[in-house]
């Protein structure tokens, strides 16, 4: 297939289509809406569903109803509403069923304004509601990766049976550029029913009954149904680490910064190499699992990182980890919908390198 | 005249043989075997799914032998509505209290009703959050002592009770909205019939039922299990009339 212009907020939706979606779920909200508009056009145009619910608590709802049932279901919203869903998000977590959400972040807190930003880090990454779980958090830098993430995003959902989000920002949904998009999966339909999941409810004719709840009432039971989803995080930890990463092995300081944010560093950072300064690029792709390893690696031969972020800090408390005190990590941001320039981050750069090292 | 060994009273096929955690007098209990009766005569037990609230009944996956969801609090119409539109040849319906659904949930049961959405609903209403130790719901009597409303509800700050049934059946998209009551044997056949119907309608594809039960709280009430059942007649009944709010034409011919 070849390259053509396309929107993230639509390419977004349509790579869910050729997902293999079934049901998307949503409530209107800058900067994310041309995806629920996508959807309405296309998911009735393919015999498929689309419901605009009447909030985002009813849509994520709608979303833990259909995805009990095993087929392909998502929905997307930018912050504010993201922050609704999470007792949902919490919910289908915990009856381990399968869904996908995208959150376009925009400025806060409060309504704040619709400018991309990056301040539901930690509300995503974190948890994202109550209870101890975490979600897949994917974070694509540009329209290309945001297709093939959320592509990836459903295959995800299903082999974990957790909630995978895909985490970008008004940048990155309102951009166009020049993207490809992958083949059409086939779906399930009347009559050409994928086989169900072994949990989902169908209806319990001529098997015992499947009962999706997460509910836990014995605190022993409780736990060991917790020890069960933590060895599951542990196993994403393993195997679902993303990053990328450019000019590290020499690199005196290696800047930091995902999504749109790592996107302008990546700028930044080539620039300082033009005039000869050795700075490396790593960019986080999943957010959870974290490129933790990765980066303590890094941490033993560069001598230190700087964090870029569209908020006020929230990724550098993660790098902080990883890094464990060996190498200092300082932090850039700017916040409230504003986006850094290269310039900004490259005198960031300049001012850092010129600082003594306490290593 | 019965042979000795013919049974003439049994658990319906669709519940299960589980002990069960509800008060003693409770008729959340009453509700589930009308419930399961009705799914056993319709012959539908296979094809259905039902999504439990959080509230005393939230339990309710325990007692049907029926796939089972469980949603979160108020939000089961939401769930409900996501396992139908995927589902359109199951039969879904929800099971939920009045603070589940006349307070935090007003918002999902409402647009589920102006939606149309092809469900059944079953109400229950006992005047009190029963789960969380009897505090005041949307549906509490005006001057019900709760113990959030210790001297009583006092309508000139919390307002007057909300009819569910009254407001949904006002809304377009409802098929089939009635209000009956557990509280004797002759209201106890009447509202097995209503849920019959409620199926009926969804089973037509006619859309939004809800069948509103008159229940009891004796634990939270303060009363014995007979007390309870009286205080359903004395007290709810002429707040909450009994009676059909809502039977479409097409609804009217089902028997
Ligand atoms: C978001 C949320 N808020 C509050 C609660 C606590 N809670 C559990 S059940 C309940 C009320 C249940 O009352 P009702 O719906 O009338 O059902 P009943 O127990 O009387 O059958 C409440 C407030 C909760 N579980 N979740
Ligand atoms: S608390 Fe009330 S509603 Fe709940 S089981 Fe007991 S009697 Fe029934």
């Amino acid at each position: 297939m070849a390259k053509e212009l396309l929107k993230g907020n639509e390419a977004m939706a349509e790579a869910a289509i050729r997902a293999g979606l079934q049901a998307y779920f949503g409530y209107p909200i800058t900067p994310q809406t041309e995806l629920l508009e996508h959807m309405a056009r296309r998911m009735p145009e393919l015999n498929r569903v689309f419901l605009q619910a009447e909030s985002e608590v009813a849509a994520i709802n709608m979303v833990y109803g259909a995805a009990s049932t095993g087929v392909r279901v998502m929905t997307s919203s930018s912050s504010p509403g993201a922050s609704l869903m999470m007792e949902g998000i919490s919910y289908i977590a915990a009856s381990e069923v399968p869904c996908v959400i995208v959150d376009v972040m925009r400025g806060g807190p409060g309504l704040g304004n619709i400018a991309p930003a990056q301040g539901d880090y930690f509300q995503v990454v974190k948890g994202g509601g109550h209870g101890d779980f975490r979600s897949i958090v994917l974070a694509p830098a540009t329209v290309q990766e945001a297709i093939d993430l959320t592509y990836q995003a459903f295959d995800l959902a299903e082999r974990y049976r957790v909630v995978v989000f895909v985490l970008t920002d008004g940048n990155v949904g309102q951009l166009m550029e020049p993207a490809e998009l992958p083949p059409m999966r086939p779906v399930e339909r009347p009559g050409r029913e994928r086989r169900a999941p072994a949990w989902a409810l169908r209806g319990a004719a001529g098997r015992p009954k499947h009962v999706i709840s997460s509910i836990y009432l014995q605190p022993e039971n409780g736990e060991a149904f917790n020890l069960k989803l933590q060895a599951k995080f542990r196993e994403i930890e393993q195997h679902e680490v993303r990053y990328h990463e450019h000019a590290v092995a020499d690199a005196d300081l290696i800047v930091v910064g995902f999504g749109t944010a790592g996107r302008v560093a990546q700028t930044a950072v080539k620039q300082a190499r033009a005039v000869g300064k050795r700075v490396g690029f790593f960019r986080p792709i999943s957010l959870f699992p974290f490129p933790k390893p990765r980066l303590a690696e890094l941490a033993a031969t560069t001598r230190e990182f700087l964090v870029v972020e569209m908020n006020s800090g929230q990724m550098v408390e993660d790098v902080r980890l990883a890094v464990e005190g060996r190498v200092p990590v300082r932090f850039f941001g700017r916040m409230g919908g504003v986006v850094p320039y290269p310039d900004e981050i490259l005198a960031e750069i300049e001012r850092q390198l010129g600082q003594p090292v306490y290593a | 005249m019965l042979a000795e060994e013919e049974i003439v009273y049994a658990r319906p096929k669709a519940l299960s043989g589980v002990h069960t955690h509800y008060c003693p007098g409770c008729t959340h209990g009453v509700a589930h075997r009308l419930v399961a009766e009705v799914i056993d005569e319709l012959g539908i037990a296979g094809q259905t799914i039902g999504v439990a609230p959080v509230g005393c009944a939230v339990f309710a996956y325990n007692y049907f032998d029926l796939d089972f969801a469980e949603a979160a609090h108020g939000r089961a119409p939401a769930m409900a509505t996501g396992i139908k539109r995927v589902l359109p040849e199951h039969v879904v319906f929800t099971y939920q209290g009045d603070g589940d659904m006349a307070a935090i949930g007003l918002s999902e049961i409402t647009h589920a009703a102006a939606r149309g959405e092809n469900l059944t609903v079953i109400f229950i209403n006992n005047a009190i959050y029963g789960m969380t130790g009897g505090q005041m719901a949307p549906t509490s009597l005006p001057g019900q002592k709760t113990t959030s409303s210790p001297l009583g509800r006092d309508i000139e700050t919390t307002g007057m009770p909300l009819h569910m049934a009254e407001m949904l059946a006002g809304i377009p998209g409802s098929a089939y909205v009635v209000r009956r009551s557990l509280h004797n044997v002759k209201e106890i056949n009447r509202a097995k019939k209503a849920i019959r119907r409620a199926f009926q309608v969804q089973l037509a594809g006619w859309g939004f039922a809800l069948v509103e039960l008159l229940s009891s709280c004796p634990t939270n009430w303060g009363l014995s299990a007979t007390g309870a059942l009286h205080w359903v007649a004395t007290h709810m009944l002429p707040a909450y009339p009994l009676g059909d709010y809502k039977v479409r034409p097409e609804v009217e011919a089902l028997r």
